[in-house]
């Protein structure tokens, strides 16, 4: 709860108050928060939104509850996985949703129905662990959704990584912008953000001039 | 909102829809916003519809709101919103108006938003 004004929209545990829309809420968008477990989706999703960060839990594959209707018999056993999401409210009426999705490929077409619709992923890398975002990154690149990365600054994180060395060994397409960031911190977080909408009005101007 | 004692689900997730796979109009997005019109609900309303009522009395929600606040299944959301729709007991409308779908500013306004944010 970094920017909002708290005494309108923070929410009283057990109840709704302080969830509900805005009146002057009119576009509605949402930017996907992706990566692999613990690398700090909930965690930049916390220090920017507006409520306190709500979560549905999700079944893992919508194919097998339809064969399950077919049958006749529920499976009540389905393994759901919680996608955690915030929203920040934006002056001009435009109220921007940040969805944590996790980045495994079993997650597919819990991905394919959260991206419907987003402007754009900001990837979160653990430089740490560079390979546990390759899962992700692939998701990203088959739905063609445009996207930024943002290394997730923890304190013993190698500092020898030269940029290239980074682009390199995650393969980023060319242009993809990629900046340094501590989930934590709510400016930190909001100029990840930023970098991410400025790539995707840079695409759109040169997609518009050719 | 009422019910959700002791913070379990206030209908199991298999039985809310009442065994309806579909919904009954285009599929709700996950943004859609879902605003109650204010009339009131026929007796007999089942508890998992009137639950979702219930929570749109102090004010709009999106599909997923709704579903975070009801605990259930984005998509037994949809199907629950969907059947209020026709019984005309809650109004649902885009995540953005069609109009607005490909606004060039839009993306602009949201970098403006952002920046703002910042010098709060
Ligand atoms: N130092 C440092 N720690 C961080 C940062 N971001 C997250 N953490 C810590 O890393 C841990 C995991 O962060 P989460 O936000 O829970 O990660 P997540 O991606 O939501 O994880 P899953 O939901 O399990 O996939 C927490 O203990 C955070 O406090 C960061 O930028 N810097
Ligand atoms: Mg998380």
């Amino acid at each position: 709860m970094a920017f909002a004004p708290s005494s309108t929209t923070s929410p009283r545990p057990g109840t709704t108050r302080g969830i509900h829309l805005p009146d002057t809420a009119r576009d509605l968008v949402k930017i996907l928060v992706a990566g692999p477990f613990g690398v700090g989706k909930t965690t930049l999703i916390d220090s920017v939104s507006e409520i306190r960060p709500l979560h549905t839990e999700e079944p893992l594959s919508e194919a097998s509850a339809q064969v399950d209707d077919l049958a006749g018999v529920r499976d009540k056993s389905t393994t759901t996985v919680a996608v955690d999401f915030g929203r920040i409210s934006l002056p001009g009426g435009v109220v921007l949703y940040l969805f944590g999705t996790p980045g495994q490929e079993r997650f597919r077409a819990l991905w394919d129905d959260i991206a419907y619709g987003a402007l754009g992923a900001l990837v979160l890398v653990d430089s740490r662990r560079i390979d546990a975002s390759f899962d992700v990154l692939g998701l990203v690149e088959e739905s063609g959704l445009p996207y930024a990365v943002a290394f997730n600054a923890f304190p013993d994180a190698p500092r020898h990584h030269t940029e290239e060395q980074l682009r390199a060994a995650l393969d980023l397409e060319v242009g993809t912008p990629m900046v340094t960031c501590d989930a934590r911190d709510a400016g930190s977080s909001v100029d990840a953000l930023l970098a991410l909408v400025q790539h995707l009005i840079d695409r759109n101007a040169s997609e518009d001039s050719r | 909102m009422t019910g959700r004692p002791g913070g379990r689900p206030l209908v199991p997730a298999y039985l809310s829809t009442g065994g309806v796979a579909r919904p009954s109009r285009p599929q709700l997005e996950r943004l859609s916003v879902l605003t109650g019109t204010g009339t009131s609900p026929p007796t007999g309303l089942p508890a998992a519809q009137l639950a979702l009522l219930d929570a749109l009395d102090d004010g709009s929600l999106t599909v997923v709101e709704a579903a975070a606040l009801l605990r259930l299944p984005v998509s037994a959301v949809r199907v629950l919103a969907g059947e209020l729709v026709d019984r005309e007991l809650v109004l649902a409308r885009a995540p953005i108006p069609p109009a607005g779908r490909f606004d060039p500013d839009l993306l602009e306004r949201v970098a403006d938003g952002l920046r703002a944010l910042k010098h709060n």
